[in-house]
């Protein structure tokens, strides 16, 4: 990577302000290749030579230099965002193509440029280590990903939504730049790597859960989450699949980075860790369940997999801090593993929502149903994303699940008696994840593509267009590809974690390499069955008389559509067993006793987010002590006067007493 | 190898002797042990009727269902005789395994819109997602008091743990038999014998499917008894024996296996659908239990 390279980026990022409206999405797409091409050759360079020192290059601008440093870790982030930041771009063509007419060509300009700053402030976060240079990048992340919110600011709900989350972002920035002040006070000089220094010198706990929080409010940790799923789905669906697939991993990312210094109390903050994703991952999960809005389903969904990949990094720091390289090792490979794989399968079930929601123009799942006859394709890769998303195998998301299970079931047998008891109830936390995914994605996918549909749409609901399912498809081919072929991307990373953290590789890699190889195996033949099973079918049905009728319906044959299963009928028995921490509003009249004829009658739910309206609760009480001290403000200058003079009154006083 | 043969053999007489216990107890002579067999061969010959509502999820989910119980059979040791794969954690591929078929088991019922099915797949779900963590609990207690990861290994060194254990093989059955009555949809949870749609589970999810559909997924229903015995017999078999006189035992359990369906069936009514839930949490507790007790053995707890 050289200066020339970096500010030639920087210059065509510029021009897509200004390059007429027929050429942008092609220059934008250009400018994003150029900028993967060169941020992806040293990352490789990295990955695939394990043990490289980090390199470093400085890039001299005309207000001073830059440091940007590669390390396997900022590689495999980099491939990440990469990969994801270009299947956006791919999608988004079609996705923005109803909008061409409705926005002018500035509003687009200044989407394509956003996109494109924050696929670059994302590489910037990774690259930088210093401190200051890191924070503006963040910032810009921050303010980029804010404007790609906008997109749709004529919506009231929009822009409420964006203010607020520039706000909790900005509450996230001011708790890592006093972290990294406090860092500069005690060793003078704001960076990552002087950290090392703090650490040995200091405790480790407050400063790394001050990092943690302000990185939490990225990564959407409960109970940082608030933002989440208001953001994402206000978003135009490529911006969430970014924002999901990596924007909220760069809170995985910092959290990974400061940990790696760490000197002390290691273990206690793996606890922690591994508490607040277990929290996380099963609150964010049970709330998904509750919701009608497609994409909002999904963004709880985002909280439960940074929960997941929470576990792992907590049981990797904990194995760290105990001495014991299994549990270090499984950890933190299932958490950086399940990185890529969350990546994967949410920006292709961000895409294929964002498809529903282009053909079908509602996110709402009661109104939907039936749609994988009108687009079988979308279905079939929203239904691949589901099954990888509940970690069911051959797909990747069992993969890292595994690997993480194989950490935690390690984990139990310790010196340590709370150790046993911490692990079997992070078990049990798991698999009710994973049970709960597939209560959830049963339910997301049956009444969204299943059944026939609940309303009838005044315009024709009609497969997308070959553009938008080529990213998806790409997506969709890594996803089976990680899940049968797990080797080939984990040796790497398995190699880099064992040079980082020091491990002797020799009985870790032999187990890893035994599972894996026989998941690709148990994999292959699952598929060779089914096919096989599959084809003696046809033949046979073939030879049958095969007579297709309405829905069997016990004898009843007045049903109607309506009357299906829905999204809420589905979730009811589930939100009555959890019913303190799930709360959904009902409006509905109750029949009365004097209706004999029935007369139309409506019955509407409205999930709600219990920490959010816990946190309004104390917003709310806030507001009331500020009213009642706004009195004072009485809009009279002899009170100011006064209030001045009390005020200088009182520091003599203090100043007299000596104590201040 | 050697397990998915026996299993399948067994599978054979499975429902038979359920079907042949609960007649003999009501005063019933019952029909003979292979008439279950009879019915779904017949079924296999017929042909069938497809609702118009359905995609091709609906034709592809006995598939993956029956595929997906086969493929575990695979993964299951015999005792003291470890599996064609065998490998650390193949016990939690298992579980994926058997929840990869229910999912499209489900997603196959919500495919024909009908408000019945929807009712028995939200059920499926939810009692499958409440028994899950037993299963997990349970080979947790046995990793912890064996030091191991595969189910060969686990069950191998479980049988040399010593009479100490036998607590633990005893809740162990226990919960294994639960939950595959649960899995199975059998009686405290849900009656395969009922005749109101509103109240199954299981066979108001098969609503619609008919002909081969629907014996693929009685064949997948058949072999899920088998391997959920052949887990017990991992945990009761000693593994020093002569294999024909393990094979005899094995048979042996899955017989006592049956039978202990067929009673507890005919004794027990069903529970109301409220209480399920509870029911089903149960089992991770006394799970949780067992997992207690071996922290004890090991000498963690009172050293």
């Amino acid at each position: 990577m050289e200066n020339i390279y970096l500010i030639t980026a920087v210059v065509l990022s510029f021009l897509i302000l200004v390059v007429p409206s027929r050429l942008r999405y092609y220059f934008s797409l250009g400018v994003s290749l150029y900028v993967v091409t060169i941020t992806s050759i040293p990352a490789v360079a990295v990955m695939i030579t394990p043990g490289t020192q980090p390199e470093s290059f400085v890039f001299g601008g005309f207000l001073g230099s830059l440091t940007l440093t590669i390390d396997w870790l900022t590689g495999f982030f980099i491939l990440v965002t990469n990969f994801t930041a270009l299947t956006g771009i791919l999608y988004s063509r079609g996705y923005l193509e109803p909008y061409l007419e409705k926005k002018s060509p500035a509003q687009l300009s200044l989407h394509n440029f956003s996109y494109t700053w924050l696929h670059f402030s994302m590489l910037g976060v990774l690259l930088l280590r210093e401190g200051i240079s890191f924070l503006i990048s963040w910032e810009l992340m921050a303010v980029s990903s804010f404007m790609l919110i906008l997109f749709e600011a004529e919506k009231r709900a929009t822009l409420k939504t964006a203010v607020n989350y520039l706000i909790q972002m900005h509450i996230g920035l001011v708790m890592l730049v006093i972290a990294f002040l406090i860092c500069e006070a005690e060793t003078g000089k704001m960076s990552f790597d002087t950290l090392k220094i703090y650490f040995s010198q200091h405790t480790n706990i407050g400063l790394f859960l001050l990092f943690f929080s302000g990185f939490a409010i990225k990564a959407g940790f409960i109970p940082f989450h608030t933002w989440l799923p208001e953001a994402h789905p206000a978003a135009p669906s490529h911006v969430s699949g970014l924002m999901s697939g990596v924007m909220i991993k760069m809170g995985i990312y910092g959290i990974m980075r400061v940990s790696m210094y760490l000197q002390h109390d290691i273990y206690t903050i793996g606890l922690i860790v591994l508490i607040i994703s277990v929290i996380s991952g099963v609150l964010g999960v049970m709330m998904a369940i509750v919701q009608h809005d497609l994409k909002k389903l999904l963004a709880y969904h985002s909280i439960e997999n940074i929960g997941i990949i929470g576990i792992g990094l907590g049981i990797g720091l904990m194995g760290w801090g105990s001495n014991n390289p299994v549990l270090l090792f499984f950890g933190i490979c299932g958490g950086l593993l399940h990185v890529l794989n969350h990546s994967l399968f949410k920006s292709l079930l961000f895409f294929s929502a964002g498809s529903v929601y282009k053909s079908c123009h509602t996110r709402n799942i009661e109104q939907l149903g039936g749609v994988i006859h009108k687009m079988p394709y979308t279905g079939s890769l929203f239904l691949l994303g589901s099954l990888a998303i509940c970690g069911l195998p051959p797909l990747n998301g069992f993969v890292s699940e595994i690997l993480i299970y194989i950490g935690l079931f390690n984990g139990l047998s310790s010196w340590s008696v709370y150790q046993s008891i911490t692990m079997i109830l992070a078990i049990i936390a798991l698999t009710m994840i994973g049970g709960l995914a597939i209560f959830c994605f049963t339910k997301a996918f049956s009444i969204v593509f299943l059944g026939s549909p609940r309303k009838e749409f005044d315009h024709e609901v009609q497969e997308v267009s070959t553009g938008m399912l080529f990213p998806q498809f790409v997506i969709a081919g890594f996803i089976i590809l990680i899940g049968l072929l797990p080797y080939l991307f984990l040796k790497p990373m398995a190699e880099m974690i064992f040079t980082q953290y020091q491990i002797q590789s020799f009985p870790l890699l032999t187990t890893l390499t035994r599972t894996l190889s026989m998941i690709s195996l148990v994999g292959f033949i699952l598929i060779l069955l089914i096919v096989i099973l599959y084809f003696i079918r046809s033949r046979i049905m073939r030879s049958r008389t095969v007579a297709s009728g309405p829905t069997w319906g016990c004898g009843y044959t007045a049903g109607n559509a309506r009357q299906q299963y829905t999204g809420t009928s589905f979730a009811t028995p589930f939100i009555e067993l959890a019913e303190p921490i799930l709360q959904s509003n009902k409006e509905y009249e109750p029949i009365s006793d004097e209706e004999i004829f029935p007369t139309p009658h409506s019955f509407v739910t409205h999930p709600v987010d219990t920490f959010r309206s816990t946190l309004n609760r104390l917003i709310d009480f806030m507001m009331l002590i500020l009213k009642k001290l706004a009195r004072l403000q009485t809009g009279n200058i002899q009170h100011y006067i006064l209030y001045a003079f009390i005020f200088i009154i009182l520091i003599f006083m203090l100043l007299y007493l000596h104590i201040l | 190898m050697i397990v998915l043969i026996l299993a399948i053999f067994t599978a054979l007489f499975f429902p038979g002797i359920i079907v042949r216990v609960k007649s003999i107890l009501s005063g019933r002579k019952g029909p003979g042990l292979m008439q279950p067999w009879k019915n779904i061969l017949l079924l296999f010959r017929k042909g069938s009727v497809i609702s118009k509502t359905t995609s091709f999820i609906f034709r592809i989910a006995p598939v993956i269902y029956l595929s997906t119980i086969l493929v575990s059979l695979l993964l299951l040791p015999f005792p003291g005789l470890p599996s064609l794969f065998d490998f650390t954690a193949d016990f939690i591929l298992l579980a994926y395994l058997l929840a990869l078929g229910k999912f499209f088991f489900i997603i196959g019922a919500m495919d024909t819109g009908s408000s019945f099915e929807g009712m028995g797949a939200n059920r499926e779900a939810l009692y499958s997602l409440l028994a899950e963590p037993a299963f997990f609990i349970l080979f947790g207690t046995l990793a912890l008091l064996t030091g191991h990861l595969s189910m060969h290994s686990i069950f191998n060194y479980f049988q040399m743990s010593g009479y100490d254990s036998v607590i633990i093989g005893i809740i162990a059955v226990y919960i294994l038999i639960q939950i595959g009555m649960i899995e199975n949809s059998r009686m405290p949870v849900d009656d395969p014998k009922t005749h109101l749609e509103l109240t199954m589970i299981h066979e108001v999810m098969v609503l619609d499917h008919s002909g081969f559909d629907l014996a693929l997924i009685q064949t997948g229903t058949a072999l899920k008894f088998a391997l959920y015995g052949t887990l017990i017999a991992n945990i009761l078999i000693p593994v020093s024996w002569e294999i024909p006189g393990r094979i005899a035992v094995y048979l042996l359990i899955q017989v006592i296996f049956a039978t202990i369906i067929g009673i507890l069936e005919s004794f027990r009514a069903r529970k109301k659908l409220m209480k399920n839930p509870q029911f089903i949490a149960t089992l991770s507790s006394i799970a949780l239990v067992a997992f207690i007790i071996s922290l004890l053995m090991i000498s963690k707890l009172i050293q």
